[in-house]
């Protein structure tokens, strides 16, 4: 009892903890994604579906089937209804889209689904530790063996598997945190994108003496000040290899690992850059100064560029992307967060539907059909996909990020660990309340008490 | 009351049964989950399942400086919104008893915020409290002044939201001081008129003193609202910048939000104990002190 | 304080001033932002529209696929269903409360006080909501809501109740009437005036409560006005007309109730605080 008891208390408090910390971080996929179902290890999958174990993903139903599909309302639906009707058109099979509300609300809809055997054939799911936390491998299709995750990019693996099991497929294309900054303001004064965190200093101080904004704060939605030290993970761990592993351990802490705390001194560096109104400023407004052009960096997350598209569709084009710059131009990468996660429940009456379903939309045909409505954020992580030439100028520009290896997913796909008060310790960094120094401890006292909320071993 | 003399007839009649509808609800919805509480604010639970862990997120709570700075931050809140309830609700109370002509126009342009969504008030002010572009301090600006950063400024944001409140809240404290000035016999005024004290005495010598019930109303009803308030805090800064307008309800909030189910217990616990050891003394005395006089 | 003359015309014009600058003023600046366009109502001042933009009032209503009009539904099913059960169950407790004086009911009194201060633990009624399926149903926060809802309203009646002369219930007695028929036959009318209080009163709280369904009643198809309003602020933040015309929106039952029962809400509320 108590064995098991510990185990849902990790995987609840988890789901809800970390997905707190995520969407607080706004970290929302655009992107379809897809699930597969490998049925040998779930006997209730393989009762279903005698023809299971043939690949029969070219096959059409004769009778049409419908999956239903649970994604999160927050995410643009376009793109994957395109590519569910042409599923719809080969396979006969119905897509029903059954939009849950983000956030943690959203997360504790998932786990009481899950928990009370009510999950959608389908669900969408950020991948990393949330969705580990959802304990997967209990709830979900292993799809380790399936032809179709073949396709799927390396470094996505990870963030979906358990025990070296995987068990969502990615839908659609990554994104990174990184500083979207107007290149039209940059072209006027001459600036160049900085390789080095001295030179975005030097960029800063030339774009406030012509009279702009440097760095947009946008700190009324708590959340975007979390981007400084959240986009610097690819920097931090060219230094210190090991920190993930280590952090989730209880072996290194933020305040104790010069690399890590340099994350939160960067972040305080950036006060006297910042718009006067940032603490009243919010995500949205901060995007109109970006694109106008009176403030002129904004660290963020680059699905921000998809917002920008929506409202600004002639300026998309201004917009450029880099990496946080670490100290040294050698060290500096790109922090990289995946695209979410779709994943088959396991106990579902369509599994086979399902991973046909996946088989498709998984594939460079199907991420193809995505980009047709939702323009992706950042690369795909599906082999032989590649980005439309209408892609944004942004993620054109993080390409090289990728072909020459400089980036590095974001610390939360690789710990279980985010602290739930990061966003009010970073507004208190970035606003001059507290020290960098004080609140790196104050940030490791707040994981360490997740992590005791977890039951984290080593805590 | 009348005296305890019911006939065994009557006592059929006024059945306790009657309270059973009533009972049930309360007991299932509100007492039982009050009392479950002490247990599950020691342990770690995820609503099926929960590992006894003794007064671990208690000290958790003390501990933290995100957790406890709430305990600040609430009493100072009670204590402002209640106090300034109390002096303007009985300013109002005074001036909208006696011979204004516009005394009903007034009264309901004074309650009338009472009735409005908490939200909607809580929305409608942070944007006027915008630092550069809201209209108060556009205002201000008109009068050569710059105005603070109302709610991003940790030293008065707390402040800006329980002047918020206050302006909401205002209008029910006037209502019941109204109602307890109107209450008071005319007479004694006569009396006091004869022998020839002004408005100041009246206040001091009668009004005053017989208003206390209503007074004591007030003090309690705005002072555990005050504990308890969440809504305008969470509608106009969730609690930050930083931490510095969290109160002890918006610190629950965020416990359960982050799935920390156990230790946003343990702060209903803290928050129940302090209402009670606040609320119930403070009652006692007010009702004290209404005797003596 | 019987002003006269100069002093009382002073006295009432310095009372209006005020009364605009600090209540007039915010309706205002809500009312004419909530009719401009969108780049006129970033400027957040009380300039009158360059033109009046009733359109703002239609997109609220349609934005998310009718989100607020749906969500006005639940609140008022939310309302109506409390009060309903509110006002039978708090009658009853406060007519027997009032008549009966033993040791049980100095006990149910300290508990009707208690109900009135202590706030609710939350997680624990959600897993008691859980345990008997009622979690996130209208149901559930329905009861929640007549729970927390019950100690003010039986105050109200048990207070009310001590102004009914017990030889209307005596007569009764003598004629033979069963507790029920005499309860709900000659009580629960007596107790009209204090009803409809508890009616207007409890249902603007419960219109306006944000917190229970935040945690009692969430997920999008259960969106109540308040937490619609509420989650409109983030979607809505560059777009303060829409955000206003949506406050406008939500505030208008509680103006018309305002309108219409102005005497009688002040006047209950003092009766039933006072004495309460």
């Amino acid at each position: 009892m108590a064995q098991s008891k510990k185990k849902t208390i990790l995987a609840l408090t988890g789901a809800v903890l970390l997905t707190s910390a995520l969407t607080a971080c706004g970290s929302n996929n655009n992107n379809g994604n897809a699930a597969n179902a490998n049925a040998n290890k779930s006997p209730d999958a393989a009762t279903e579906s005698p023809a299971a174990t043939s690949d029969a993903s070219s096959e059409r139903y004769e009778k049409p089937v419908t999956l239903k599909l649970m994604i999160d309302n927050q995410t643009s639906t376009e793109g994957i209804k395109a590519v569910a009707d042409e599923i719809e058109k080969r396979y006969n099979i119905k897509t029903e889209f059954d939009l849950r509300p983000g956030g943690d609300e959203g997360d504790n809809l998932v786990k009481t689904r899950l928990a009370t055997g009510e999950m959608d054939d389908l669900s969408f799911y950020n991948s990393g530790s949330l969705f580990k936390a959802l304990q997967p491998e209990k709830y979900f299709l292993d799809l380790t063996s399936e032809p179709f995750m073949q396709n799927v990019v390396d470094s996505f693996l990870p963030t979906v598997s358990v025990d070296g099991k995987t068990y969502a497929a990615p839908s659609g294309a990554s994104q990174a945190g990184a500083w979207l900054y107007n290149k039209k303001v940059y072209a006027e004064l001459g600036l160049s994108v900085p390789k080095t965190w001295d030179e975005l200093k030097a960029n800063n101080e030339k774009i406030k003496a012509a009279g702009k904004t440097a760095v947009i704060g946008s700190y009324k939605d708590s959340w975007t000040s979390q981007l400084i030290v959240l986009a610097d993970y690819a920097n931090v761990t060219a230094d210190a290899p090991t920190f993930a592993d280590d952090f989730t351990n209880n072996k290194a802490k933020f305040a104790d690992t010069p690399a890590a705390l340099r994350s939160f001194q960067k972040l305080a560096e950036m006060k006297d850059y910042m718009n006067k109104d940032y603490l009243a400023t919010t995500y949205d407004q901060a995007l109109k100064m970006l694109v106008d052009g009176t403030g002129v960096q904004y660290p963020m997350l680059t699905f921000a560029l998809s917002n920008i598209f929506a409202t600004y569709p002639d300026k998309i084009d201004d917009i450029g992307v880099f990496a946080q710059p670490a100290d040294s131009a050698d060290k500096t990468a790109l922090t990289v967060w995946m695209p979410a996660g779709i994943a088959i429940y396991k106990d579902g009456k369509n599994v086979e539907a399902a991973k046909k379903w996946i088989n498709f939309f998984a594939s460079p045909e199907g991420m193809a059909l995505l980009a047709t409505k939702a323009k992706p954020e950042g690369p795909y992580v599906i082999k032989g996909a590649t980005l439309p030439n209408d892609a944004y100028a942004g993620v054109k520009e993080m390409m090289p990020y990728f072909d020459n290896g400089n980036n590095a997913p974001a610390l939360e796909f690789l710990s279980p660990l985010k602290g739930p008060s990061l966003p009010q310790l970073t507004v208190e960094v970035g606003a001059g309340m507290k020290s960098p120094e004080d609140n790196a401890k104050a940030y490791d006292k707040d994981v360490e008490k997740q992590a005791k909320q977890l039951g984290i071993a080593g805590w | 009351m009348q005296k305890a003399s019911l006939t065994k007839a009557s006592k059929r009649f006024y059945t306790y049964k009657f309270l059973l509808p009533a009972g049930i609800i309360y007991f299932v919805l509100f007492l039982l989950p009050t009392i479950m509480s002490f247990f599950f604010s020691m342990t770690r639970w995820d609503l099926v399942d929960w590992d006894f862990i003794g007064l671990d997120n208690y000290k958790t709570f003390f501990s933290e400086s995100s957790l406890n700075i709430g305990f600040r931050n609430t009493l100072i809140y009670a204590v402002v919104t209640c106090g300034l309830k109390v002096v303007f609700g009985l300013l109002l109370g005074v001036a909208l008893t006696s011979g204004l002509r516009i005394k009903g126009y007034l009264r309901s342009v004074v309650f009338f915020p009472t009735l409005l969504s908490t939200i909607a008030v809580g929305i409608a002010f942070s944007s006027m409290m915008h630092p550069t572009q809201g209209l108060i301090n556009k205002s201000l600006a008109l009068a050569g002044i710059v105005g603070p950063d109302w709610l991003g400024d940790t030293s008065i944001a707390l402040l800006s939201v329980a002047f918020v409140d206050v302006w909401k809240g205002v209008g029910m404290a006037t209502v019941i001081f109204i109602a307890g000035i109107m209450s008071i016999p005319e007479e004694y005024y006569e009396a006091l008129q004869i022998d020839g004290g002004n408005a100041w005495d009246r206040f001091k010598h009668i009004t005053n003193p017989l208003v206390a019930p209503a007074m004591n109303s007030v003090i309690i009803l705005a002072f555990i609202g005050g504990l308890r308030s969440f809504d305008l805090v969470w509608a106009m800064t969730k609690g930050g910048p930083g931490f510095s307008t969290d109160l002890i309800a918006s610190i629950i909030y965020k416990q359960y939000q982050g799935g920390f189910y156990g230790l946003s217990t343990a702060g209903n616990v803290i928050l129940f104990i302090g209402v009670s050891l606040l609320a119930f003394p403070l009652l006692k005395l007010l009702s004290k002190r209404e005797v003596d006089l | 304080m019987k002003l006269k003359g100069t002093k009382r015309i002073v006295f009432e014009v310095i009372a209006i001033v005020l009364s605009i600058v600090i209540f007039w003023v915010p309706f205002c600046f809500v009312i004419v932002n909530s009719l401009k366009n969108k780049t006129d109502a970033a400027q957040l001042d009380l300039s009158w529209p360059t033109s009046l933009q009733w359109s703002n009032y239609k997109e609220v209503l349609i934005a998310q696929d009718h989100m607020v009009i749906r969500s006005f539904v639940n609140s008022t099913l939310i309302t109506l269903l409390s009060i309903a059960i509110l006002v039978v169950v708090s009658a009853m407790t406060g007519y027997v409360l009032q008549r009966r004086n033993d040791r049980w009911s100095g006990i149910i009194q300290f508990l009707v006080l208690a109900g009135l201060m202590i706030p609710p633990a939350v997680v624990p009624t959600i897993w008691v909501l859980d345990s008997i399926h009622l979690f996130k149903t209208m149901s559930g926060i329905v009861l929640v809501e007549v729970a927390l809802g019950i100690s003010f309203a039986v105050m109200l009646y048990r207070s009310f109740m001590a102004t009914i002369p017990r030889e209307i219930d005596e007569a009764a007695i003598v004629d033979g009437c069963g507790s029920m028929r005499m309860f709900f036959q000659m009580i629960l009318p007596l107790l009209m005036p204090v009803t409809s209080t508890v009616i207007v009163l409890s249902s603007v709280g419960i219109y306006n409560d944000f917190v229970n369904p935040l945690y009692f009643f969430p997920g999008a198809k259960n969106a109540t006005i308040q937490l619609t309003l509420y989650n409109f602020t983030s979607m809505y933040n560059t777009s303060w007309n829409l955000l206003f015309a949506d406050i406008i929106l939500i505030s208008l039952p509680p103006l018309i109730l305002f309108i219409f029962f102005n005497k009688k809400i002040v006047a209950g509320m003092t009766a039933g605080a006072v004495k309460g």
